[in-house]
């Protein structure tokens, strides 16, 4: 089984320009709708208690909203989680003590219907909050200079800057995803963020190290050939790689439950755009920022390389 | 060609048995055990034989027990015999003695005894209650200052030193004297008596000089780290009345505690007892004769109560309270200068000064119990016997005492007097079911993934798929084994961590088999193109998986709770898929093709050569 068969390089940098233009389109997207609607951030950063709880039969929400209703606990939400028999409660910062409020929020349930069971909850304090917010933006920035630093070091700073340009137009378009839909932020979408940023730079690397492959071999060929080839010899382990990543990744979305679900969604939006972006945003970056043959090819490495080879 | 040496097999061997040995027992099931622990008193054989006997004289089957440095462990057929056991083991050792709720791992012993032992399973996975406390600092400092204004106050009082009015304003006690050589009094007298603290003079305008007195920093920093201190050791009181197997109470940061309690099912008790506080009184001992043998057969006199000290005797003492707990500034173990006997000094507060002086003139020779009050339940930590009347506030208790009982009274005196309010800044509960869901839900998730990728591997590659596919599953043992012999964490986001490392991981199997299909659609012979493909790949594999464990870094750097869970998993899957991608599939491949001579073909599906067009860039040797 072969599924690409091509017979010439595709030329994708002829067209570099159209799509620089969808991506532009697609981030300002995602730049308006993080600008209009924001984030939903979840209880890990906006703070705030979050209640699941478990009934014997399916929930009827009217009766909990009622039971709520009594409790005085401002803007409440009370919402279906995953299953219909579930139901996930979410109340916004008070002065009160998380303990306290939880056991009133189980009294008075239990006391409208005795088969409710307390599943889980979590409580995040303002003071927590900020910080886990504060830590995930340091954590964002540390991964973006590692990854420029070391690309600058192994390739040269050109890639690194193409690269890092690319992934992090994917995390900004999986942001305006979460903005649009208002899908809930959460730390563990968080860490598929910081994930698929290391893991779709795997793809710019792998095309960088192409390119300069090449420059070593088609001594001849102008720089536009050489990424088309590095390009089209390359694409079809691109796309057999993250369609085996996406497997599984869909199956943690179809079978890991509620929890992991925007973990699993965010990964999703975020390797289907990481092999349009390094592919087809980095690689036009890194020609127009004027790489050239003498940039990747050292003299003197050229001779060892040349020793190597058999 | 294609040979593999003979060590690097011997260490892909190690490796796998390795693995092996150390996945093995994730798939033992749990079994119910009942764990006897104490923080008072030693665990010994003594015990354990106690506990056998008390099982047996109640016929409750066992499978076995163990000793082991964090007790005794129980081993029962199933969770009826378990609560039953735990009920009989609890009357029969009486309340110095934890009896927990535990699930052990079945595995055989010789593994356990190798190390080899399941993943520590994350709350989110087991279920249970997770708390990160902030202690007041504040309000802890507030105290403190307190205490020194009113010890400075008094002092000046009495070594008779002219002032004429001392206040607090912000962290500092401001004195006013009108006479300067009184003010140099009063700082030599400070000085002398409470090192701790720093001084400044300021003067508004004449005849009203000011010394200004404020904690030093190291001594603020003491402050602070005694007030954590002590309530970790509050929390861990209360933590062993629960009853919890495995609790984890850790300081985080500077004034931050984590209070872990996994398997808690009622969490509203356990809410309820991290949050109530304690407090200590002195109150004096009936020493009548006669009193105590009458209370004990049941005749307990009017204003006394019956307490039992630590060490299990039993006194009989006034229920007056002399002195109550907040007026203790400070208890620190140390030595008794004249005897070198362990020792626990006490310094008491202004107002408290005055009245132990007064106690404990009128009671020299008579004893005074130190109780503990949590929650109506009294303790008696200590009753020294009144030496002589105690002026000056500071005290010493001495006499009968090993190092550690020194440190234990003085702990215990400073919790029960010194506790900083303490705030719940984040809360995860977990019930237990959720927590068993939540394990099968993450297994689904890695078990159907990992069939349906192995599937498309080995249709699309065949033999090399395979071989790719064995690989992969090498990766999943080998991070499991790590992961069981670190004894990391494993939580929910975790288990998908997993699943994403083995999606990941792939890359590097599939760079190799498409740079092999390459090298033949060029023309290279099965042993150069499978050569070429995996020493070509090696380095794009290396940049690529260096990425990701930068990303995974920063997040097990920055990351807290489950993410660091998902970030430890994710950083050592990378460097296991280094191994099993490169290393190990190499030597599958070498073992089927390296002894061959000749080889016609490689199996890894169809090799599709294009008719015509443009020439092949690495055709030609270089």
């Amino acid at each position: 089984m072969e599924f690409f068969r091509i017979h010439r390089d595709i030329p994708f940098m002829r067209h570099a320009l159209t799509f620089n233009v969808i991506s532009l389109v697609t981030f300002l997207l995602a730049v308006i709708f993080l600008a209009t609607r924001g984030l939903n951030f979840g209880v890990d950063f906006r703070g705030g208690t979050v209640i699941e709880v478990a009934y014997a039969h399916p929930v009827d929400f009217n009766r909990v909203r009622a039971a709520l209703d009594k409790l005085n606990l401002g803007e409440f939400s009370a919402q279906a989680f995953g299953r219909s028999d579930t139901a996930l409660i979410r109340l916004p910062l008070k002065d009160e003590s998380s303990a306290a409020l939880s056991d009133r929020v189980m009294n008075a349930l239990k006391a409208d219907d005795p088969s409710v069971t307390q599943q889980r909850v979590e409580f995040v304090g303002p003071q927590v909050g900020k910080e886990l917010y504060e830590n995930g933006a340091l954590a964002l920035l540390l991964v973006s200079f590692g990854i420029v630093g070391y690309l600058a070091l192994r390739f040269e700073w050109r890639f690194a800057v193409a690269a890092i340009i690319a992934n992090l137009h994917d995390v900004i378009i999986i942001l305006g995803f979460f903005a649009m839909f208002q899908w809930e932020f959460s730390l563990a979408v968080l860490a598929a963020i910081l994930a698929v940023l290391g893991y779709s730079v795997n793809e710019s690397v792998v095309i960088a190290d192409r390119i300069r492959e090449n420059f070593r071999k088609m001594r001849k060929a102008s720089v536009t050939h050489v990424i088309d080839n590095a390009i089209t010899s390359t694409i079809s382990r691109t796309i057999i790689t993250h369609g085996c990543t996406l497997l599984m990744v869909l199956s943690i979305l179809f079978f890991g439950g509620e929890t992991l679900h925007y973990f699993a969604l965010a990964l999703t939006i975020g390797i289907c755009f990481g092999i349009y972006s390094s592919v087809l945003v980095m690689a036009p970056l890194v020609m127009w920022m004027g790489v050239s043959r003498e940039d990747l090819v050292k003299p003197e490495r050229k001779v060892a390389a040349d020793k190597i080879l058999p | 060609m294609n040979r593999y040496p003979f060590w690097k097999y011997a260490i892909i061997a190690v490796a796998l048995i390795v693995g092996i040995l150390y996945t093995v027992p994730n798939f033992f099931p749990e079994v119910p055990a009942v764990q006897v622990s104490s923080a008072k008193v030693k665990v010994d054989t003594a015990v354990l034989a106690q506990v056998e006997e008390a099982l047996k004289g109640a016929s409750v089957p066992y499978r076995g027990t163990a000793l082991d440095p964090t007790g005794i462990k129980v081993r029962l057929p199933d969770p009826d015999t378990q609560i039953k056991a735990r009920d009989v083991l609890q009357a029969k050792l009486g309340e110095n003695y934890i009896v927990a709720l535990n699930l052990l791992s079945s595995s055989p012993h010789w593994l356990a005894s190798l190390g080899a032992l399941p993943m520590y399973l994350g709350l989110d996975l087991r279920g249970g209650v997770h708390f990160l406390l902030q202690v007041d600092m504040k309000a802890a400092l507030d105290k403190k200052q307190d205490s020194y204004a009113a010890d400075v106050r008094s002092l000046l009082r009495k070594e008779r030193i002219q002032y004429s009015g001392t206040s607090r304003e912000g962290g500092n006690v401001v004195m006013r004297f009108r006479d300067d050589a009184e003010r140099t009094k009063a700082r030599v007298a400070i000085e002398k008596n409470y090192p701790d603290l720093a001084f400044r003079d300021t003067d508004a305008g004449p005849g009203e000089l000011r010394l200004v007195a404020s904690l030093k920093p190291e001594a603020l920093k003491k402050v602070q780290e005694n007030a954590v201190a002590q309530n970790i050791q509050i929390l861990r009181n209360r933590v062993n009345e629960l009853g919890v197997a495995e609790p984890i109470i850790q300081q985080q940061g500077a004034e931050r505690v984590v209070v872990q309690l996994p398997g808690v099912q009622d969490t509203a008790r356990a809410k309820d007892i991290l949050g109530r506080t304690a407090s200590l009184e002195i109150r004096l001992v009936n020493e009548d004769p006669g009193a105590l043998e009458g209370a004990l057969a049941g005749s307990v006199p009017i204003g006394n109560d019956v307490f039992t000290e630590r060490n299990g005797q039993k006194l009989l003492v006034r229920r007056q309270v002399s002195l109550t707990g907040d007026r203790i500034s400070d208890a620190q173990p140390g030595f008794d200068q004249r005897t070198n006997e362990p020792a626990v000094h006490i310094n008491l507060d202004g107002p408290g000064a005055n009245i132990f002086k007064e106690v404990t003139r009128e009671n020299v020779g008579k004893r005074m119990a130190i109780v503990l009050v949590e929650k109506g339940k009294a303790e008696v930590i200590t009753a020294p016997v009144i030496r002589e009347e105690i002026g000056g506030g500071r005290v010493q208790i001495s006499g009968r005492m090993t190092t550690r009982e020194a440190n234990d009274v003085a702990l215990l005196m400073r919790a029960g007097a010194l506790a900083a309010p303490m705030e719940i800044v984040e809360e995860r509960t977990v019930g237990p079911s959720l927590g068993a869901e939540n394990i099968d839900k993450g297994f689904r998730s890695v078990t159907y993934g990992f069939i349906v990728l192995a599937l498309f591997i080995c249709m699309y590659y065949l033999l090399m798929g395979v071989i790719s596919t064995v690989a992969l599953a090498v990766n999943l043992l080998l991070l499991v084994a790590i992961l069981s012999m670190l004894q990391a964490t494993l939580t929910l986001p975790g288990i998908a961590a997993i699943a994403l490392t083995l999606g990941m991981a792939i890359d590097a199997n599939v760079l190799i088999n498409e740079r092999i299909r390459e090298e033949l659609r060029w023309g290279a012979t099965p042993h150069a193109a499978l050569q070429a493909g995996y020493e070509r790949a090696w380095g794009t594999i290396l940049d690529s998986n260096i990425t990701t464990l930068i990303a995974g870094l920063a997040l097990l750097i920055f990351g807290s709770g489950p993410i660091r869970g998902f970030a430890v998993v994710h950083c050592l899957g990378i460097l296991t898929s280094m191994f099993s991608a490169v290393f190990v599939s190499r030597g599958i491949v070498a073992m089927i093709y390296g002894h061959r001579k000749k080889l016609d073909r490689i199996s890894i599906g169809q090799v599709w050569k294009p008719s015509g067009g443009t020439p092949p860039p690495a055709a030609t040797k270089a």
